[in-house]
């Protein structure tokens, strides 16, 4: 259990004279699930772009399952196993929710021009795109345009989107925000048993009770800098973490 | 009899262009307004492999697929780059480009253009009108059983994900590049197939039968009938193609109409006749993401 799936090596993000992420640093051992909290604007989505291969890093190295993947574009993160779903909604709005998640199934079939001229909507896709969407509970809106849904559920057609890669580490941005609570339950327990396969989940999350409760250890960044590390219960007693948070006033227990 | 047989190929030849476009713009949702150029690239390609090299048509097809293709693939690569305003200024610049070269450069018979280009020929027959509207039927039929194809195929999932929102599509697996590069050197293939056609139809080519006009007119025959759909860019092709038959006062004007629709439609049908909510989409429905 102790062997590493992602290690962050002095990170550096700037646009333009902005530092979005100034040298940050941590590990993730594989199977863990690992909290990336901190308050608004303090780098968390640019990191995940920096690690899922969106931006290329100002300065410092991504190492993915012991490889260096600085610089890789996303569709090659994607192929190593990398999975993700976005803060701000990305789906494919003019195709069906279930045709969304066919279009990760194809992952491997997208690498060779020859395979690719494959047929799309086979049974057996169908069936698992389907299986994926009971899993995060939205099989009854299978055959719906993905750009009615409302946001609770589009988050959900992400994280089946994500896992339909099949990943090695799943990277969640706020994917909680906008649910209601019995739906963070059913999704929270989703993750618990996405974790249990193997996979390893690096989440970004505003809801303390969902970022404390899943998270078994937790990263703090502010104003792109790691803050502080460590488990839960000792970040949340840590000084430095309630002094940030009270300041932007946004360390919320609610929903 | 020989004067609207003379209208069905033509008609054919452009529908055949206006499938491959549809390709570009309506699969991958990369916008093309430069694609007469492929149109006469193909037209000359195979003016010249007939005339100067002595090929007959069908031997020189290969070629001219390879050819158009290839330069689809090389003139294809700004939409990697490029904001969809700046490729849209980018491709009618290309057309510009394409069309001068033909213009200007003596190899390509310069103002002249090329003349005596010779017919099809199959079977030791020289093909005109009927037999010729066959061998352009074949072509229509064949790119649109591609187009059906490419529509159920995973590489035209991927473009319709890379349509509808690139970067999930690429966290996703889909590579961008691959993926709108595939879906220009198929366009413009198309494009090229058709130009030959044009070319041996014609006889004789010269560069202002490539110009932006005719890309605009090509544009308005995939939205018109229906950006995406398979069948829309051929019914646009015949109403387009008919209108100014039917008006004949109106054909001066035929640009101008054509620039019109467009704007029109996208104001007011951007689905176009077969797309999205009409009423004859529902009967006639070729959706891309449903196969
Ligand atoms: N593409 C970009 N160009 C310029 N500035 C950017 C870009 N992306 C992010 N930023 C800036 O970088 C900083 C960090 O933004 P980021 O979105 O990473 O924060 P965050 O921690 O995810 O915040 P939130 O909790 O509100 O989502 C912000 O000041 C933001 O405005
Ligand atoms: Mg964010």
């Amino acid at each position: 259990m102790d062997e590493i799936i992602l290690e962050v090596r002095a990170v550096c993000m700037q646009f333009g004279g902005l530092h979005a992420v100034e040298n940050v640093s941590f590990v993730q051992r594989r199977g863990e699930i690992l909290g990336l909290i901190g308050p608004n604007g303090a780098g968390k989505t640019t990191l995940f772009n920096v690690i899922s291969g969106v931006y290329r890093p100002t300065s410092g190295s991504v190492l993915f399952k012991g490889r260096d993947t600085t610089g890789f574009p996303p569709h090659r993160m994607a192929e190593l196993g990398l999975g993700r779903t976005f803060q701000i909604v990305r789906p494919f709005p003019d195709l069906t929710v279930i045709e969304n998640v066919m279009v990760p199934l194809h992952l491997a079939r997208y690498r060779n021009i020859l395979a690719s001229f494959t047929s799309w909507n086979t049974k057996t896709i169908r069936s698992e795109a389907l299986r994926l969407l009971e899993e995060t509970g939205i099989a009854d809106l299978a055959e719906l345009r993905a750009g009615l849904l409302p946001l609770g559920n589009q988050r959900k057609l992400e994280l089946a989107r994500a896992l339909a890669l099949q990943p090695a580490l799943l990277l969640l941005d706020e994917t909680f925000s906008g649910l209601r609570h019995e739906e963070i339950d059913i999704i929270a327990n989703l993750v618990r048993k996405v974790r249990e396969k193997g996979i390893s989940i690096l989440l970004i999350e505003h809801n303390m009770k969902v970022a404390m409760g899943l998270s078994d250890r937790v990263v703090v960044l502010d104003h792109g800098r790691l803050l502080a590390e460590g488990d839960p219960e000792s970040v949340r007693r840590n000084p430095a973490v309630i002094e940030a948070y009270l300041g932007k006033g946004s360390m919320s227990y609610a929903s | 009899m020989n004067y609207l047989v003379t209208v069905a190929i033509f008609i054919g030849i452009q529908a055949i262009a206006a499938n491959g476009l549809n390709v570009i713009v309506g699969y991958a949702g990369q916008i093309s307004l430069g694609h007469a150029a492929f149109f006469g690239i193909g037209a000359y390609a195979s003016a010249l492999l007939t005339t100067k090299a002595g090929m007959t048509f069908w031997q020189a097809l290969p070629f001219v697929l390879l050819i158009t293709g290839s330069i689809g693939l090389l003139l294809g690569m700004p939409s990697l780059r490029l904001r969809e305003d700046f490729l849209a200024v980018t491709t009618i610049g290309i057309n510009f480009i394409v069309e001068s070269i033909f213009q200007y450069i003596p190899f390509f018979g310069g103002a002249l253009g090329i003349s005596n280009i010779p017919s099809i020929r199959l079977f030791g027959t020289r093909l005109r009108g009927w037999p010729f509207l066959g061998v352009v039927a074949f072509f229509l039929l064949l790119s649109l059983l591609a187009n059906r194809k490419f529509t159920k195929s995973c590489a035209g999932l991927a473009c319709f994900a890379i349509r509808e929102e690139e970067t999930a599509a690429a966290s996703m697996g889909v590579s961008p590049v691959r993926f709108k590069l595939l879906a220009f050197v198929i366009g413009t293939a198309m494009a090229g197939i058709a130009g030959a056609l044009y070319a041996h139809t014609m006889r004789f080519i010269a560069a202002t039968d490539f110009g932006f006009p005719h890309s605009v007119n090509f544009m308005s025959m995939v939205v018109l009938g229906g950006i995406g759909t398979l069948w829309g860019p051929t019914l646009g092709a015949i109403i387009l193609g008919l209108l100014p038959e039917i008006f004949r006062p109106l054909i001066q004007y035929r640009m101008l109409i054509n620039a019109l629709i467009l704007l029109l439609m996208i104001r007011f049908q951007p689905g176009g006749i077969l797309g999205g909510s009409s009423v004859l989409a529902r009967l006639f429905r070729r959706r891309p993401s449903h196969g």
